[in-house]
């Protein structure tokens, strides 16, 4: 079992891309590469469930760690490992793996190699970037992120993709050079790129402030795009509409918010709290800014792109809160609609290269024709709202009560406002798209319904979204272990976890431990 | 200790001169009906032989031969076997591209061989009079080759522009050597180094150090010092470009190197500030004007303009630092430019009938392999991490942040970012389906073969290994490095140059 905890996480980031070079290599005959790609992510899924099976929740700090030398001179380590923060992250991003290759069966006829091969190497490039504690590999993962979700844009676009790419390229490209220059001055400081060691040595080491404070607001704004954070939305819709839907699910919200909470608040905790006040700001406007403009959109893709703003708005809010209880409804939070777009995907993926348009106009009444289409999205939309006993509940009420609580009232109740809101958006779209009269769309182009490969996508997703919402505790066990006030901060935190009020966060770092 | 015979320190430029002169005497001398590839051939022999000639020297005692004039120490090494490859890469690109009813094939093998000699002998040369034999050997080789396809107008123009400019600046080269030889009275390097800070006349080493960079920056296409980059790779043959874009620059950023770091480290108050505006100029203005091209090769060529910008960042860095970060970045740039220019090669074709980037749309259609290869190349030119690119650039801003320059290395990193936009450009185009209009249907599907593939091979093995497993070449750098850096000895050999008496009455 030894050699297998310390080596799961080099088999979680090689296995997909031994995946990719396979599908590269086979011929493209008789869905051989869909087979392969649908293999492979499913095995991942399997080494990842061995993250959360074997995880030792009594203890703090990284597990499954690797640490060893790979670049002598700058010290680059590959060093990784994960904690209550990044581990259902880890499975996620594992789990909506096979769910993206089963949305993309039927959906993606042309070059099929070439979609999977890139399919897979985002797959690496995601699970590097959530288990890496070194700062230059956890950038470079970070990049190489950037590059197949472009690629696959441009190929695979609806109507205009190579712009959309390019867009999203530069969009995400340009502001990650500021956080590489961060990232170097913090080396020329403390020789080392290591997280653990930088996160001790920023507790102890008193650096020029002014110098901090760059540094910090560089981490934070190559973050704050990938979210996106208002107002640096702008790649977003068109990404949305562009991508191919398993692309754009698996990599929406998720990277941002990590690492803002991992990377942005985990090292430098005096600057985020110098700033905390603006960012709170900034998310409520987003919440709202997000709800208002989805409510008026005519593209169902537009739409989903600016709920997800209100949507990662909302998380940000809990982030920069401050809060250990917020925290641990961000992390929820951020599970929780990893699920839920994953499942939107799927179905508008389905409703578009069925019909062909993302126009919500022409659509309508397709209740009758498409009915177990029409119920996963009735659940989908529902979670999204935040429906009790369903997992968006759980993130949101988590999210509105320590920041109510807590925080500011003002903020929360403005931020409610925007989860009004988005109950309006979302009901209203699922009656156009399914209710009312049928549409001429409809009747003139008669539809199969969800297929088998679909439906295996969807059902666990729905499965998730109600577990998650009756048995948070599953969950936030060992989220809490994860989440804890940087070391040497001085972040006076009330608990008040309303999941489960007798559990109190195990473990509680004060200010000097660790 | 016996003394290392001196022919060993030159041992790879005799292989190379001794390969070049068979190629050039076998082209005479068989019937002119007969095929001339297998000259091809017999270079790149030479040239692998003269390869492994290197690395053999690393068997010998570091220190110089030939009365102090030639020097061979990691450094000499590094470069040489960089150079021996790019030119090997470049002949393999040219075995399978140039026409075989092709004029001159004989002299164009002989000519690349010719120029690699000069190239290797400018790393290794520690006498500026030597240096300046090498940069004339070199130069005089590329500005044939330049002008090699002389049937079409493009060709011998590419060839005048670069001889004229070329010529004008290494006259300049010339000029700040005869003011160091007025400053010190010497031109062997490790003299100048004992005697420049303590020379009596310190203006008259500054504008002979003035004049030598502007020598050395135009060979290595840095702005202002650029515009002869486009029009002369354009209209040079792909294959020649890859060489040109390549080889030289890597000689001739050896020598930068020499000169700043070893022969004049007591001005780096004056050399680094005009390295730093260079640098920032290169950048800018090669991406700037890269962003407007239409042509692929004057793409290429802006682009590698803001390359050598990207590279003088490194200059910033203080001792073995910046030196051993520009020495692995010209080795990274070399691998992925020579690979991006033999995808030219074979897209474009030799006589270049489709040189517009709208050409090349729906290449990945077209030939998946080169399709594939060309979008690799291009995010190792953009930078993206675990390809050679991305540690290039990467040691290159470590180095310039390591030496406090953290404006440049700003400035460096917002314009790899506006950098990624035109080579987005050219991959996007490449990714994507030919419309009606553009369609190429009628293009020949270029074919792959074995030298060419061989010579992809190795370029995308070199861009992957600086990119996954950078330590090696990275640890070679720093030990090239640190004998550059290491006072220079006194002088044990005898100096050529008489020392004159500045004072003493003129003769009669």
């Amino acid at each position: 079992m030894y050699a297998i905890d310390q080596s799961i996480l080099t088999l979680i980031l090689l296995v997909p891309l031994a995946g990719a070079i396979l599908v590269a290599l086979v011929p493209d005959r008789a869905r051989l590469p869909n087979w392969l790609a649908l293999l492979t992510t499913l095995f991942t899924f399997l080494l990842t469930l061995h993250l959360p099976a074997h995880f030792a929740t009594s203890q703090p700090g990284f597990q499954f760690e690797i640490n060893r030398l790979w670049i002598a001179d700058p010290a680059i380590s590959y060093h990784v490992g994960v904690d209550g923060l990044s581990l259902w992250l880890v499975v996620l991003t594992g789990l909506l793996a096979p769910v993206g290759v089963l949305a993309s069966w039927n959906a993606i006829q042309a070059r099929r190699k070439v979609f999977y091969a890139l399919f897979l190497v985002q797959q690496t490039a995601m699970f590097g970037v959530f288990v890496s504690l070194d700062l230059m590999a956890y950038y470079g993962f970070w990049e190489l992120s950037l590059v197949p979700m472009a690629i696959l844009i441009a190929m695979y676009g609806r109507k205009d993709g190579p712009k959309a790419a390019l867009k999203f390229f530069l969009f995400t490209f340009i502001p990650s050079a500021p956080l590489l220059v961060a990232i170097l001055w913090l080396y020329t400081q403390t020789r080392t790129f290591d997280f653990v060691t930088l996160q001790h040595l920023l507790g102890h080491e008193a650096l020029p402030a002014t110098a901090m404070f760059w540094v910090a607001l560089a981490f934070l704004f190559a973050f704050a795009v990938k979210v996106p954070v208002f107002p640096l939305h702008g790649w977003i819709a068109d990404t949305f509409s562009e991508a191919p839907a398993a692309m754009a699910m698996v990599v929406a919200g998720k990277l941002g918010l990590y690492s803002m909470l991992r990377f942005h608040v985990g090292l430098f905790p005096a600057q985020t709290r110098a700033i905390a006040p603006w960012l709170i700001a900034l998310a409520v406007i987003g919440v709202l800014y997000g709800a208002c403009l989805a409510l008026v959109q005519r593209d169902f893709w537009k739409l989903l792109a600016f709920a997800a703003v209100s949507h990662f708005s909302l998380v940000m809010l809990a982030i920069y809160g401050l809060t250990l209880t917020g925290w641990n409804g961000a992390v929820y939070q951020i599970l929780s609609l990893g699920i839920v777009e994953g499942a939107m995907f799927v179905l508008l993926g389905a409703l578009d290269s069925r019909y062909g348009t993302s126009q919500i106009a022409a659509y309508g009444g397709l209740a009758a024709r498409l009915p177990r289409t029409a119920t996963f999205f009735v659940i989908a939309s529902l979670t999204m709202i935040g429906l009790p006993l369903l997992s968006g509940f759980i993130g949101e009420f988590t999210i509105l009560s320590s920041t109510f609580g807590e925080v500011s009232r003002s903020w929360a109740v403005v931020a409610a406002l925007g989860v009004i809101l988005s109950a309006a958006y979302a009901l209203w779209l699922v009656q156009r798209l399914f209710y009312g009269p049928e549409s001429g769309l409809a009747t003139s182009k008669p539809a199969a319904d969800l297929y088998l490969g679909e439906l295996a996508a969807l059902a666990p997703l729905a499965v998730l979204m109600l577990l998650m919402g009756v048995a948070p505790s599953l969950w936030f066990k060992t989220i809490q272990t994860g989440v804890h006030p940087p070391p040497h901060t001085s972040i006076q935190v009330r608990i008040r976890n309303l999941v489960n009020p007798d559990k109190i966060p195990s473990v509680i770092y004060v200010e000097g431990e660790r | 200790v016996t003394p290392v015979p001196d022919i060993y320190r030159i041992l790879p430029e005799v292989i190379l001169t001794l390969t070049g002169v068979a190629v050039m005497l076998i082209d005479a001398s068989i019937p002119p009906e007969w095929a001339r590839r297998s000259l091809g051939w017999l270079a790149a022999i030479g040239t692998t032989l003269a390869l492994w000639a290197s690395l053999w020297q690393l068997s010998l005692p570091e220190g110089t031969g030939f009365f102090g004039t030639v020097e061979t120490s990691t450094f000499t090494v590094f470069f040489h076997v960089l150079i021996c490859g790019i030119v090997l890469v470049a002949l393999l690109v040219s075995l399978d591209t140039l026409p075989a009813e092709s004029h001159h094939q004989g002299e164009y093998y002989a000519l690349v061989v010719f120029g690699a000699v000069g190239m290797c002998l400018l790393t290794g040369a520690v006498e500026l009079l030597v240096v300046f034999v090498a940069l004339e050997i070199s130069s005089i080789s590329t500005y044939v080759l330049a002008g090699y396809r002389k049937q079409t107008g493009r060709g011998p123009e590419a060839a005048i522009k670069y001889f004229l400019l070329g010529s004008f600046a290494t006259a300049f080269l010339l000029y700040g050597i005869a003011l160091i030889f007025g400053a010190t009275g010497t031109t062997q390097i490790y003299e100048v180094a004992h005697l420049a800070p303590s020379a009596e006349n310190h203006a008259l080493v500054v504008a002979a150090l003035a004049m030598m960079l502007v020598g050395i920056l135009f060979k290595v296409s840095a702005a202002p010092f650029h515009v002869w980059t486009p029009d002369v790779y354009e209209g040079a043959p792909a294959p020649v470009v890859a060489l040109l874009s390549t080889a030289p620059k890597a000689a001739a950023f050896a020598l930068l190197l020499r000169v700043v770091y070893e022969m004049l480290p007591s001005l780096r108050s004056f050399w680094s500030p005009l390295l730093w505006v260079v640098a920032v100029l290169s950048m800018t203005v090669g991406n700037l004007a890269a962003l407007r091209q239409q042509n692929v090769k004057r793409m290429l060529a802006y682009s590698s303009i803001a390359h050598a910008g990207y590279l003088l960042a490194a200059f910033a860095g203080i001792g073995t630092i910046g030196i051993a970060a520009a020495s692995f970045y010209t080795a990274a740039y070399a691998a992925m430019n020579l690979g991006i220019f033999a995808v030219v090669t074979l897209v474009s074709g030799y006589d270049e009938k489709l040189p517009l980037i709208e050409d090349f749309r729906g290449l990945i259609y077209r030939s998946p392999l080169l399709g594939s290869l060309l979008i690799f190349f291009l995010i190792s030119l953009i930078g993206i991490p675990f390809t050679g690119g991305f540690f290039g650039k990467f040691y290159s801003f470590a180095a310039a942040m390591d030496g406090g320059a953290v404006a440049l290395v700003i400035i460096g990193l917002l314009n790899s970012g506006l950098a990624a936009a035109y080579y987005l450009r050219l991959a996007v185009v490449a990714a994507q389906r030919s419309t009606a209009a553009t369609d190429h249907a009628e293009a020949p599907r270029p074919e792959v073969g074995i030298a060419v593939g061989a010579a992809l091979m190795l370029a995308v093995a070199a861009t992957l290994v600086l990119g996954i497993a950078p330590g090696k070449v990275l640890h070679s750098a720093q030990l090239g490095a640190r004998t550059l850096e290491a006072p220079p000895p006194e002088s044990t050999a005898p100096i050529l140059s008489p020392v004159i008496d500045m004072n003493a009455p003129p003769g009669p």
